[in-house]
């Protein structure tokens, strides 16, 4: 079996529930004949035909608001925002009537549908094209979060997220769409939602990430470990709902949580988890919770993105200062 | 280059159409569905029956026992016309003046009002599955009325998806994103622009400068066209016509239908402070009720006697469906939680459990 990107998962996964399912319909700007700018929809409308896979008008309301209508009656929509800066135009659509549908009517009509984007920095992109600002949607009710961070969960969350009976915002952490590859097989399996994922384990402290930072997270347990520190690594993967039972489980036994996100700190969601932390956990730990984020400044242009961005060093830091507090 | 010297390359006309004059009077070839008397009274029974059920739910929420309601009084043939039109597998999506529209679709007087007396429920519509609950932000659903033409035209139904929407909307981006697809991908879908004059307190010419806002359509591709809204015969047939056009495969039309808007916005506002009565009582003559009466009169032998009965009928519908709304049973309140997902995800279980646990406390303590 072949290696594959997250990127390369993502367009698997697309083209395995255009298959397996006549209800799909993948549309955005540039995604059909083009495949996407980043190629995440390559070759599906050459297969899928120009019914299921369209190219809409440039219109980010419109693009959610139609992905909403054809959710009610009964389509499976994937809808792709071309970048994340571009995806508050939606966000009315989201709040108002996405996340509502199903409560507003008892049930009576829903909102299976999943809005799809690339996210976070790191590419030396232009303006507007490197923010981490999951914290908008993860504040709304009734709405999934879901963050694959390998090509594994790319493919198996993606899945998921189509298969979910309501609405699910779909980040994809474009930094690493092709930093690593996996053996994917395309058994049509979806993982769970609404679970973290452990990506390492070690007794000394906690390390919650997700996204591409699990990349650095990774990188800091790694070096850590030579200088005899365990960290335990989870990927949150779905940041809304959050699950704090892995969490608080998994610092019941290190006693210490370093929290790590590009998104900028304040209202982050990492501001979440730390206060369930202080609410369900205290007794459990040994030190104050640190977090390791992007600043509460606007997100710089390219020549600044690495001083923003959460760097391993500062990840290591964060983690002894766990360790000297206590 | 003058006007003169440069080429014509487009040129485009919007049409209006008025069948009954304000004295009930024909003033062209009336419509086929228009010599059944049965047909006729129909459409002045859903907008007598509207206007009754207005009144009261008007009287509901003035003396405390529904919250905010928006009248439709003055524009009832706009919705009246529009719900006779559409066949019942076709999707409606509202705002806050289509009552007509809704009761004729199967929603029930009830379910309005519960609606307004702030309980979800009354979106659950029992007897309607498809129709969309009433849209309260602006022109949001002019989008998600191209998404569910575009499901409709993606599994060949003869179906069509028909979004109402007011002056003030047309102003709104949503509104645009939303006839564009509808034009550049010839969705079977329907947009009636209920111009009533007023967006809360801003009026019509203050909105927009185009000369109608019909021709709004053009800019998308799309025919617009104009319709005297408080005739109902003249709305029943444009919104016919349009929606066959849709059907059949022929695209999407936009109507703009021109009535007036005779309360306040809602029971909130206060329009005196906005607009003058006697620009108000001007439009008293233009009445759509009133216009069809009188055509009932002079062609049918409609008589007080007629009148009275209908008026009897529709009070004792309009009373039952209060009698039910003040039954309701109460909104049990870990409900909130109960339709927010398929399945109640973990992490909101112990705020179920805690408003769960509130609500019996609050109820063993009456």
């Amino acid at each position: 079996m072949a290696e594959i990107t997250i990127l390369e998962a993502v367009n698997l996964a697309l083209a395995r529930a255009l298959e397996e399912y006549p209800d799909v319909v993948v549309f955005g700007e540039d995604v059909g004949v083009n495949g996407g700018v980043f190629r995440a929809t390559e070759g599906l409308q050459k297969q899928y035909g120009t019914e299921r896979v369209l190219d809409t008008p440039l219109a980010e309301t419109m693009i959610a608001g139609m992905a909403i209508g054809m959710a009610a009656q009964g389509l499976r929509p994937v809808a792709e925002i071309q970048f994340m800066g571009f995806i508050y135009p939606t966000i009315e659509q989201m709040i108002c009537h996405a996340t509502r549908l199903r409560n507003r009517t008892r049930g009576r009509i829903t909102c299976p549908m999943v809005l799809r984007a690339p996210y976070g920095g790191g590419i030396h992109a232009p303006e507007h094209h490197s923010e981490s600002t999951e914290a908008i949607f993860a504040h709304m009710p009734g709405l999934r979060v879901v963050i694959p961070s390998s090509p594994l969960r790319a493919y198996g969350l993606l899945l998921a997220a189509i298969q979910d009976p309501d609405p699910v915002v779909f980040l994809e952490p474009k930094r690493i769409y092709r930093m690593m590859k996996q053996e994917v097989p395309d058994d049509g399996e979806a993982l769970p939602l609404d679970v973290c994922f452990q990506l390492r384990d070690g007794t000394d402290v906690t390390l919650v990430t997700w996204g591409a930072m699990t990349h650095e997270t990774l990188q800091a347990a790694e070096q850590l470990e030579a200088e005899g520190i365990g960290c335990d690594v989870l990927d949150v993967a779905t940041i809304k709902p959050l699950d704090m039972e892995t969490i608080l489980n998994s610092v019941a036994k290190t006693g210490r949580c370093v929290i790590v996100h590009e998104a900028a700190r304040t209202c982050g969601v990492g501001a979440e988890i730390a206060a369930q932390l202080a609410e369900h956990g205290l007794l459990s730990l040994f030190a104050a919770v640190q977090r390791v984020t992007g600043y509460d400044t606007i997100m710089p242009m390219f020549k600044l993105e690495n001083d923003y961005m959460p760097s391993t060093e500062r990840i290591i830091t964060a983690v002894k200062k766990t360790l000297e507090e206590a | 280059m003058t006007n003169e010297e440069k080429k014509c390359i487009a040129k485009f006309e919007i049409h209006y159409t008025q069948l009954l004059n304000q004295a009930g009077e024909r003033v062209g070839p009336l419509p086929e569905f228009a010599a059944s008397y049965e047909t006729l009274l129909a459409l002045y029974r859903t907008m007598v029956q509207t206007r009754t059920f207005d009144s009261k739910a008007i009287a509901l929420q003035r003396t405390g026992k529904m919250g905010t309601y928006s009248s439709s009084l003055g524009q009832e043939a706009v919705a009246t016309g529009i719900g006779h039109a559409m066949l019942f597998e076709d999707v409606l999506l509202p705002t806050y003046r289509e009552y007509a529209a809704q009761f004729q679709r199967g929603v029930a007087m009830s379910e309005i009002l519960r609606y307004w007396g702030g309980d979800e429920r009354g979106m659950a519509y029992a007897e309607q599955p498809h129709d969309m609950p009433i849209t309260v932000p602006i022109a949001t659903h002019v989008p998600q009325c191209a998404g569910i033409a575009y499901a409709m035209k993606l599994r060949k139904e003869a179906r069509v998806a028909v979004c109402v929407l007011g002056d003030g909307a047309t102003s709104k981006g949503d509104f645009y994103e939303g006839i564009n697809l509808a034009g550049a991908w010839q969705l079977p879908m329907v947009v009636v622009v209920t111009n009533n004059h007023w967006a809360i307190s801003v009026p019509r010419k203050v909105q927009s400068h185009a000369q109608t806002l019909a021709q709004k359509a053009i800019a998308a591709g799309i025919p617009g066209e104009q319709v005297d809204g408080n005739d109902v015969i003249a709305m029943r047939h444009v919104m016919s016509n349009a929606l066959e056009k849709a059907r059949s495969g022929g695209g999407p039309t936009l109507i703009e239908a021109i009535t007036y808007r005779m309360h306040d916005h809602t029971t909130a506002d206060d329009a005196s402070r906005y607009r003058e009565q006697a620009i108000v009582d001007e439009h008293k003559r233009l009445d759509p009720i009133d216009r069809l009466r009188k055509y009932l009169i002079a062609n049918h032998n409609w008589d007080d006697t007629k009148e009275q009965a209908l008026h009897d009928a529709c009070a004792a519908d309009v009373e039952a469906a209060v009698n039910s709304y003040l039954d309701t049973p109460p909104v049990p309140p870990e409900s909130m939680f109960d339709y927010l997902y398929e399945t109640l995800p973990d992490a909101l279980q112990s705020q179920r459990d805690e408003v769960e646990r509130r609500g019996k406390q609050q109820k063993g303590g009456d």
